[in-house]
């Protein structure tokens, strides 16, 4: 299968490594990936944030760039949310965003999606020889209501043993804009969430959305907890050849 | 004006970081959210046709609401056919001034309230008391409040912020003052501070002549009022007083009497954890022999026809004081509700109040923002109310209204960098080149992550860089 | 007593200028109402939920047959230790008939009001019911027969209720189906409670702090 890569904009300019992991793991599963390079963003800050009339016009672009594609796959939970959920009523009845939202926002997938849903596979036949505890993270959860599809994923990675996360389904505390306009209730959130992760003795904190593992990592990095987050992509992409931890 | 919020409250991020850093306060809340939290997921996983509820309440609360001028005649009618008196008050002033004017005319100058969110938006008890008028809140945690000189944290408990040492305390210092004192030697069993409670109101209840309520819904069809609660002061207010004053917001109102029993399975589910919760009342106009003789109905806008022309916001009217928002909030559950500055806190208030209020205040300003979007509280709203869709609908109008400054001028940068993916690769260059640059702690607003968090590392070359060389099919590298 | 001139007016002016999107024309039946739910959830047989939901609430209930009702009133008084009740005027003599206990009658129609403070010095109440809900272990009182007025339930600090298995319901849409909302309804779920303290349920603050239930079969 042809598939498009939308990396969005903070995974390609922070975390290239999951973007990497998405084309190594599908391309290993035998599918083609294609990758736009007039992509840019989805708009998610600039739509959370009160800017709509911004947020549409990189919605424009997006749904430019990704016109006719078979699927795109994005791997962030928020971004895929974004498009799925946000992109049809950003523009005004019977406009052509709105239209070109509709056609296409069913066929945006979040990488658990598209790997369970759509290409079939739960063993991508990866190895990570660590304990993992998942968090579902708001958009996953309560959005694009990923229910138990990267938990299945995760369980039939070889050498990976999972373990329950307390309080999975409670926000960290990001929520974009949130982290700097409210810093002392995300730090309170995030400090829970991450002696919520570090209770479980995993190595990895693992979820599909780096926005969410950038506050949860800045945080168990400042409080020294000694543990690593890792994209889902990342996991599954791991093998014995190339480890995801090196 | 109308005067939902507290006054002198600073907005929500500054009265936020108190709230965070007061360790009892947080146990408390911690404790009472997750408590109710997981009664009210038990008794909601019970009924396998909730969603079909859900969807049924949303429904006849839209339907009320798009013809809620037709409503609320019909209300009128019926109330007025069963033998009481139907007012209007467009504002929190004039609401307060029919209420005053109607105690007046019955000579009495105490009355018992039955814990009613509406009266507390417009003050009732301060205007009253300017008038020589002393109100007695009845329900439990409004008493605790009250006697605490406190402000209200919680639609449904009044008093989450304090624990039961704390309310030992204040009934022991302040019951005196208010009437009946507390026993000799009370503790801090909640069982005790109950019957203390019981003690201390008893004769007010079969005293008092004037009673002041709200009500949890209006059948616009016969005219019943109902109201919902646990301890039996409501019964006490609702039923030995000569006189009967609720104060119903407009939005209050359902089309007919069988839609309760939508209702009545959502309210006490979502919001006290329970099958049912232990009284309701239900009474149309004056019955004779049975209760109140004089019952007076005080319809109030207040902001709310101004809440219903605004085609997104408008579906916060659906709101029926449930909590359940509040308790399942994983910022109410950091700051408590005094940190939203409203009588309206939480989620549903964060949405509300700027609506109800208009968004001239720093107060009102903050509160669309006062919420990471995670969508907790849409899932478990009874009648559906997509908050976070209200949410951002409302930091629009924030930023329509706002001057220009570092946060518009950073956004529109942002846009325009974004809008072009060659000024994108620039800026991701620019930033790489950078790297090991970073100091650990950014000096100005960057200091509000910097603060407790660290930032990641950035890397050597971002993702469309290695992009290129894989597809012309070269060494892949890290 | 009316209200400043102009209020009525003014609100329902603006309500209707806040509606200007909802089409002219447009009936309030026009706006669906879906009832994709059930008029009960059969959780089990009525009268054995009802009991469970009611000892849930720490109600207390006796389940008996109809020839047991005035032995078990008796005892029931008895264990309580209620000399003296408030009773509906319409309540059956025959449920008093083998009590020792001073049956005082409240018969508004015939002049005969118990007062306040008659109601708060009786160390009970005995009434029947208009419909009781399975589901959610609630008693349903209306002022209708054997009933009363409300203030008869409220004021004595104990409420025996008698029950019979004709008026449970599996569900809340069957009570409501039943009632007439004209008459002044008080709905009972176990005594009077509250949660306001921690968010834990205690028993017992202004209602009758306890509630006695006999469901006659």
């Amino acid at each position: 299968m042809r598939i498009a890569l939308f990396v969005t904009c903070v995974n390609d300019t922070l975390y290239p490594g999951t973007g990497r992991a998405v084309v190594r793991l599908l391309e290993r599963l035998g599918h083609e990936v294609v990758f736009s390079e007039d992509q840019t963003c989805c708009g998610q800050m600039h739509y959370n944030s009160g800017y709509r009339r911004d947020a549409q016009r990189l919605a424009v672009r997006f749904l430019r760039t990704f016109e006719g594609a078979d699927a795109v796959v994005a791997p962030s939970g928020s971004c895929a949310a974004m498009i799925r959920d946000n992109y049809p009523r950003l523009g005004e009845d019977g406009s052509r965003l709105q239209r070109a939202a509709a056609e296409l926002a069913p066929r945006v997938y979040d990488l658990s999606e598209l790997l369970v849903d759509v290409l079939g596979v739960t063993d991508v036949g990866a190895y990570f020889p660590h304990t993992v505890t998942y968090h579902p993270t708001c958009h996953g959860l309560r959005m694009l209501r990923l229910g138990d599809r990267p938990y299945r994923l995760l369980r039939a990675v070889r050498g990976l043993s999972l373990v329950d996360l307390p309080g999975a389904a409670e926000c960290c505390g990001f929520g974009g804009t949130f982290a700097v306009k409210n810093p002392d209730v995300s730090a309170a959130m995030g400090s829970d969430k991450a002696r919520n992760a570090a209770s479980t003795g995993a190595e990895v904190l693992c979820a599909v959305d780096n926005s969410c593992l950038m506050h949860i990592g800045g945080t168990l990095s400042r409080e020294r907890a000694g543990m690593r987050v890792v994209h889902l992509a990342e996991i599954l992409a791991s093998t014995e050849r190339e480890p995801a931890l090196a | 004006m109308s005067s939902a919020t507290f006054v002198g409250m600073p907005a929500f991020p500054d009265a936020a970081r108190g709230a965070t850093g007061n360790a009892q306060l947080r146990h408390n809340l911690r404790k009472a959210t997750h408590t109710i939290r997981g009664k009210r997921g038990e008794v909601v996983e019970e009924l396998d046709d909730w969603a079909g509820l859900r969807e049924a309440g949303r429904a006849v609360k839209d339907r009320t609401l798009r013809h809620l001028d037709h409503y609320l005649e019909r209300l009128e009618e019926a109330v007025t056919a069963a033998g009481g008196t139907v007012h209007w008050a467009s504002d929190a002033d004039e609401a307060r001034a029919i209420v005053t004017r109607l105690v007046h005319a019955t000579g009495e100058r105490e009355v018992v309230k039955v814990k009613s969110m509406a009266t507390q938006e417009i003050e009732l008890n301060n205007a009253l008391e300017q008038e020589g008028i002393t109100a007695y809140e009845t329900d439990l945690a409004e008493l605790i409040v009250q006697l605490g000189d406190d402000l209200p944290s919680h639609f449904l408990v009044p008093a989450i912020h304090r624990n039961r040492a704390e309310i030992g305390r204040i009934f022991r210092e302040r019951m005196g003052a208010w009437g009946v004192p507390a026993p000799e030697g009370l503790g801090d069993d909640p069982r005790e501070l109950a019957e203390a409670a019981r003690r201390h109101l008893r004769q007010k209840f079969l005293e008092t002549r004037v009673a002041v309520s709200g009500a949890n819904f209006a059948v616009a069809d016969t005219g019943s009022m109902v109201v919902l609660e646990s301890e039996g002061n409501g019964r006490m207010c609702l039923t030995l007083p000569e006189t009967l004053i609720s104060v119903v917001g407009i939005e209050k109102l359902v089309p007919s009497w069988s839609d309760l029993e939508v209702f009545m399975q959502l309210l006490p589910r979502s919001s006290t954890g329970e099958r049912m919760n232990p009284y309701s009342t239900v009474w149309t106009g004056v019955t004779p022999g049975d209760g109140p003789q004089e019952f007076h109905l005080v319809l109030l806008d207040n902001g709310r026809t101004d809440t219903l022309a605004d085609r997104v916001g408008r579906q916060a009217l659906r709101c029926i004081r449930c909590s359940a928002c509040l308790n399942i909030c994983p910022v109410y559950e950091r700051t408590g509700g005094h940190a939203y500055g409203s009588v309206y806190p939480g989620p549903i208030g964060a949405i509300l109040t700027p609506q109800l209020q208009g968004m001239q205040g720093p107060v009102e300003k903050a509160l669309p923002f006062a919420s990471t979007l995670c969508g907790a509280c849409y899932d478990v709203c009874p009648v559906a109310i997509d908050i976070p869709e209200v949410l951002v609908h409302l930091r629009e109008r924030a930023v329509e209204g706002k001057r220009p400054g570092p946060e518009k001028t950073a956004m529109a940068a942002a846009e325009w960098v974004l809008d072009d993916p060659r000024r994108m690769h620039l800026a991701q260059r620019a930033a790489s080149s950078l790297r090991g640059a970073v100091p650990r702690r950014l000096p100005g607003p960057g200091a509000a992550w910097t603060d407790t968090r660290d930032l990641p590392d950035i890397p050597e070359r971002p993702f469309r860089d290695w992009w290129r060389e894989h597809a012309r099919g070269g060494e892949e590298q890290r | 007593m009316s209200a400043p001139l102009g209020s009525r007016e003014r609100v329902l002016a603006k309500v209707r200028a806040a509606l200007a999107d909802v089409p002219r024309g447009e009936d309030p039946g026009d706006a669906p109402v879906p009832r994709d739910y059930a008029r009960t959830h059969r959780q089990g047989p009525a009268l054995d939920l009802l009991v469970d939901r009611l000892e849930d609430y720490r109600a207390q209930v006796r389940r008996v047959r109809g020839a047991e009702l005035p032995a078990a009133v008796a005892e029931a008084l008895e264990r309580r230790g209620a000399a003296r009740v408030a009773v509906p005027g319409d309540a059956p003599g025959e449920w008093f008939s083998r009590s020792g206990a001073e049956v005082l009658r409240d018969a508004p129609w015939e002049d005969r009001v118990l007062s306040v403070s008659e109601l708060d010095a009786v160390d009970g109440a005995v009434t029947g019911c208009a419909v009781a809900v399975a589901e959610t272990g609630t008693i349903i009182l209306d002022t209708g027969e054997h009933q009363g007025r409300r203030a008869l339930t409220l004021v004595p600090d104990y409420h025996l209720c008698v029950v019979r298995a004709r008026q449970v319901v599996d569900g809340v849409p069957e009570a409501v189906e039943r009632l007439d909302p004209v008459l002044p309804q008080t709905w009972i779920s176990g005594p009077s409670a509250t949660s306001d303290i921690e968010l834990e349920r205690v028993e017992g603050v202004h209602g009758p702090r306890t509630l006695e239930v006999l469901l006659v079969e």
